[in-house]
């Protein structure tokens, strides 16, 4: 029991520096491939493992923070290394391991150069990010939140596609030019209140001006990187360059760093600022649904197709957070406010499963004709059966398709924006239609039909390592879609807190 | 002390706080001599002797007891913890200059002895600037300084861009003495005294601060400081002197002498003129916003690496200034850690040139860096380190660098100059990430093994892993700062 204790006691810790350690540790093995390759699928593994008492030993029922280390690090700007998890951040980080063992399985025999360095690039990831989602302090949170930039820059610059650097370097100013603006809002709280906890930037009372800034500062940084309209351009550049790997880090966790971000930051910090400002929010997510669906409906390449479907998708997720706002404004009641953030949050982590296995069936086909144009492929189901059968389960839980994981998200989304105004609903169910067309219309035109030419007759079916990667996917698309109770019992207690908080003004306190 | 009640008892006293400086002075003359003695071969010796007197002068500066502020000579010298911290980051970056410069020399052979004791004797008039009591020490150093550095510029005699370097440095570094001197004496003649503590006094006291002819001090004054410093507009000497200098001197300029520009800054503004804080920080703000602006969008079409640190390090001064300018003790301190962090990273980031260099060859273009990552992944992840705390991007020590001086001005409710800097720090990411880019997605152009002793490697690799250690734990140098300028 004490031994319990003392691994409860430092377990996040854990989960940050062992991928990092491993990541070095993998960088020295240099041209050793297939022992970076095994030493890196161990750390993954292990990691992976040390997550699972994250979930079973989480107390539900409670909005604490959880799993919590505090020490002192930079004593003299009174930063701490203070890190825990609650509701939102714990299945995020679950998300995180899974996601990162399942990557470096699927790119086992696809990358060819610089092997060591593009594994540890992943590991040293993943456990900054994990970081990012531990991390109560703000130097902490922003040291995690820019330093992960880096292996990801050089994961696309070094083994990206033809138009890499373009793509890398916009990729990195984008997201480095909203960052410094929250660095900004965070040092003038840390002045303000004279701590870097988060938890005390959210009792500090502020005046709306002061709150409207800040709330832009965390706009800046978190809608690039969520992405809303109209700063999402460097999404499917960076998606179309990546290597697979690459994409699905993107799309299944990087991307939900933006909605974290508004939901540990934005809104608890200036819950004055988010309500004059939600139809700033709301706007541009249906925006975000409805145009940039009819987008990703005008696409040939297929990478470039699923990259603005995660922008649409995650459009719901922004949508979710602020549509509480509206249904007090519409309704004067109070009882809808969580069910968008559940909403949310759900929609975080279907989409984490879906975009990224989407990610990798485009990369499986990749893989064995090196063309991403929808126009290279058709009647892909004759050789690859097993496949294609995947393909078409994803696809559905990529247009809600009920039973899927992608259903209970949005969902719950649409019901509160129902509860706000019919029209808010009405605009967000478009994406059921459109989200149906543009995925249907491409599985359609890739999988199903005669089979289009040479290449595609000659294609293999996925073997065994691929069958893995992409059944576990399936099995967590299915889980979740089926019963999503046990991830909502975990989240509750969290998302009722923070409802409560967005409704409390701090300019009153 | 007053000038003219000259008591020689005290006064030699008081020579004991000087110990470092008069050491590595007779060091530096006794070196000149032994150096004539040695033959090519032992040449290297001159440059062992260099680098074992400065880390002996190291430790005399480390071991000087310390309690409160010491005035000594006539009230010429003063010896503070600032002047100590300062004094022992210049001589160990020197020395670590030093180090990188054997070998460069060597394998380029041009390995004079002069190098060396120049170096020594500039570094002994930084020392003496950093401890300046009085306008007329303060002037000295400088003067000590420049000279030997004007020199060190044009020591390889056969290069004709080395010479034209010296000359423009020489011309415009003398300009902007004259300037400063003027401005000084406008400041002795408005506050009737040379010694700092009583200019700040005479300032504060008679109130003086709107004063006319001060005002038109300060201006002269700030004018040569941002000649020292780089800042624009008075930094058009950098681009040329830095891409014109053997690298091993302008690695020397880049900072040795930055380090004492910073200094000369510290004694004039807030020591001797604080009380007018409100006046200079005005024209500092100027000279900050342009530093950040022309520095960063020029460096970007640089193709010559040593011109692009050259930018670099002229917008790097605009950060410095933030922290000067904000006129809090946090500003201060602020300022002198981005200081010597900038120095420790500019050290290693010429040093990387210096290592690629080779016979007959400088590797100061950034298409000489193109596919490190595939010729030696050891290097081009130290290089990576370097620009990546260059950018000012966590964990390096470029991050909390540049939080401290946003957190000094955002103090001081400047939030616009804050939001000024992080934008142009977006655009300076730009360029440093092209060295990335060209280190990593790029193939090598050539294949040739990189020189370099394992002396020359290994320190230029805990250079690079000291910016790295000091990003994740800059307590310990943060502490040391806040203590420096309490």
């Amino acid at each position: 029991v004490a031994d319990l204790a003392m691994m409860s006691a430092h377990l996040l810790s854990w989960l940050i520096w062992l991928p990092i350690v491993g990541g070095f540790v993998v960088l020295g093995l240099g041209h050793r491939a297939t022992v970076a390759k095994w030493v890196s699928l161990v750390v993954s593994t292990l990691a992976l493992l040390l997550s699972i008492p994250l979930w079973s030993w989480f107390k539900t029922g409670t909005a604490e923070m959880q799993f919590v280390e505090r020490s002192p690090w930079i004593t003299t700007i009174h930063a701490q290394f203070y890190i825990g998890v609650d509701g939102i951040s714990m299945p995020l980080i679950l998300l995180t391991t899974f996601t990162t063992v399942l990557i470096v399985i699927a790119s086992w025999q696809n990358v060819e150069k610089r092997v060591a360095q593009y594994m540890a690039a992943f590991l040293i990831m993943e456990g900054l990010m994990i970081g990012v989602f531990a991390a109560l302090d703000g130097v902490l949170f922003y040291v995690f939140w820019e330093a992960m930039l880096l292996p990801m820059f050089i994961i696309i610059g070094v083994w990206g596609g033809p138009r890499r650097v373009y793509a890398t370097i916009k990729f990195f100013l984008y997201t480095f030019i909203g960052s410094l603006l929250m660095l900004v809002a965070l040092i003038y709280l840390y002045l303000k209140s004279g701590s870097y906890e988060l938890a005390v930037f959210q009792h500090l009372p502020l005046t709306l001006r002061e709150q409207t800034f800040i709330f832009l500062a965390f706009f800046a940084a978190f809608a690039v990187k969520v992405p809303m309209f109209p700063v999402h351009t460097w999404l499917p550049d960076a998606h179309v360059e990546a290597p697979t790997g690459g994409s699905v880090v993107l799309a299944a966790i990087m991307l939900k760093m933006g909605g974290y971000g508004f939901l540990r930051f934005s809104l608890p910090i200036a819950p004055d600022a988010s309500r004059e400002l939600d139809w700033l929010i709301i706007a541009l997510s249906l925006i975000a649904v409805v145009y940039i669906s009819f987008v990703a409906l005008a696409q040939r390449d297929m990478k470039k197709l699923i990259a603005y479907s995660s922008i649409a998708h995650m459009g719901f997720v922004t949508l979710g957070m602020f549509i509480g706002f509206q249904i007090v404004a519409h309704t004067g009641k109070t009882s809808g406010i969580e069910l968008g953030l559940d909403g949310a949050v759900v929609q975080m982590l279907s989409h984490g499963l879906v975009s990224g296995a989407m990610f990798l069936c485009v990369g499986v086909m990749y893989d064995r004709v090196h063309s991403r144009e929808i126009s290279a492929y058709g009647g892909v189901v004759n050789t690859m059966p097993k496949f294609a059968a995947f393909m078409v389960l994803f696809a559905l839980a990529n247009s809600s398709l009920p039973g899927t994981s992608g259903f209970v998200g949005e969902f719950l989304v649409i019901l509160a924006s129902f509860k706000a105004n019919v029209w808010y609903a009405f605009l967000a169910a478009t994406i059921l239609v459109l989200g149906a067309a543009y995925t249907l219309w491409l599985v359609k035109r890739v999988i199903f039909g005669e089979i289009a030419n040479d290449k595609v007759a000659a294609l293999k079916d996925i073997n065994g390592r691929e069958f893995l990667v992409l059944g576990l996917l399936a099995l967590g698309v299915l889980l979740v879609g089926l019963w999503p109770a046990p991830l909502l019992d975990v989240m509750r207690a969290t998302t009722q807190h923070l409802a409560e908080q967005l409704l409390v003004s701090k300019v009153a306190l | 002390m007053i000038a003219g009640a000259f008591n020689p008892s005290s006064f030699n006293a008081g020579l004991v706080y000087a110990w470092p400086e008069i050491f590595l002075s007779l060091a530096a003359c006794a070196i000149l001599m032994l150096d004539l003695l040695l033959n090519e071969k032992q040449r290297r010796w001159t440059g062992w002797l260099a680098i074992i007197s400065l880390i002996i002068t190291a430790v005399l500066v480390a071991v000087q007891p310390l309690s409160s502020k010491i005035v000594a000579l006539g009230g010429l010298f003063e010896l503070d913890r600032m002047a100590q911290v300062l004094k022992i980051a210049m001589i160990l970056v020197v020395a670590a200059v030093f180090v990188y410069s054997t070998d460069y020399l060597q394998r380029r052979s041009i390995l004079k002895g002069e190098y060396f004791v120049l170096g020594l004797f500039a570094t002994v008039g930084g020392m003496v600037l950093i401890s300046a009591a009085s306008l007329i020490t303060l002037y000295l150093g400088l003067e000590l300084m420049s000279l030997c550095l004007y020199a060190m510029v044009a020591f390889d005699r056969d290069s004709g861009i080395a010479a034209e370097s010296a000359i423009k440095y020489f011309v415009l570094g003398s300009m902007a003495s004259g300037t400063l001197l003027y401005g000084m004496s406008i400041v002795y003649g408005v506050t009737g005294s040379l010694e700092l503590a009583e200019i700040a006094t005479a300032v504060r006291n008679a109130g003086i601060g709107g004063n006319i002819g001060l005002l038109f001090g300060i201006a002269f004054v700030i004018v040569g400081v941002g000649f020292k410093f780089g800042a624009v507009p008075f930094h058009m000497w950098i681009p040329d002197v830095y891409e014109g200098s053997p690298t091993c001197v302008t690695v020397f300029i880049g900072t040795a002498s930055k380090l004492a520009a910073f200094a000369l800054a510290m004694r004039l503004l807030p020591e001797a003129l604080g009380a007018s804080q409100a006046d200079w920080s005005q024209m500092l703000v100027v000279l900050s916003v342009l530093s950040m602006t022309i520095g960063n969008i020029v460096a970007i079409a640089q193709s010559n690496l040593k011109r692009m640190l050259a930018y670099s390090t002229i917008s790097h001064v605009g950060y410095v200034l933030l922290g000067i300018l904000a006129g809090t003790a946090q500003g201060y301190q602020a300022a002198m850690f981005y200081m010597i962090s900038y120095i420790i990273v500019a050290a290693g980031a010429f040093g990387m040139i210096l290592l690629m260099s080779k016979q007959g060859f400088e590797a100061d273009k950034i298409a000489d860096f193109k596919g490190l990552n595939a010729r030696s992944p050891w290097l081009a992840g130290m290089m990576a380190i370097l620009m990546f705390s260059l950018a000012g991007l966590p964990p390096f020590i470029g991050f909390p660098a540049k939080l401290g001086v946003i957190q000094a001005v955002l103090n001081v409710h400047m939030v616009w100059l804050a939001v000024v800097a992080v934008l142009f720090s977006v655009v300076g990411a730009f360029y440093y990430l092209r060295i990335v880019k060209v280190m990593y997605f790029d193939e090598p152009t050539e294949t040739s093994s990189i020189g370099g002793s394992l002396l020359m490697r290994t320190v230029l690799s805990v250079n690079a892993l000291l910016v790295f250690a000091l990003g994740v734990i800059p307590g310990t140098l943060l502490q040391i700062c806040q203590q420096a300028l309490q």
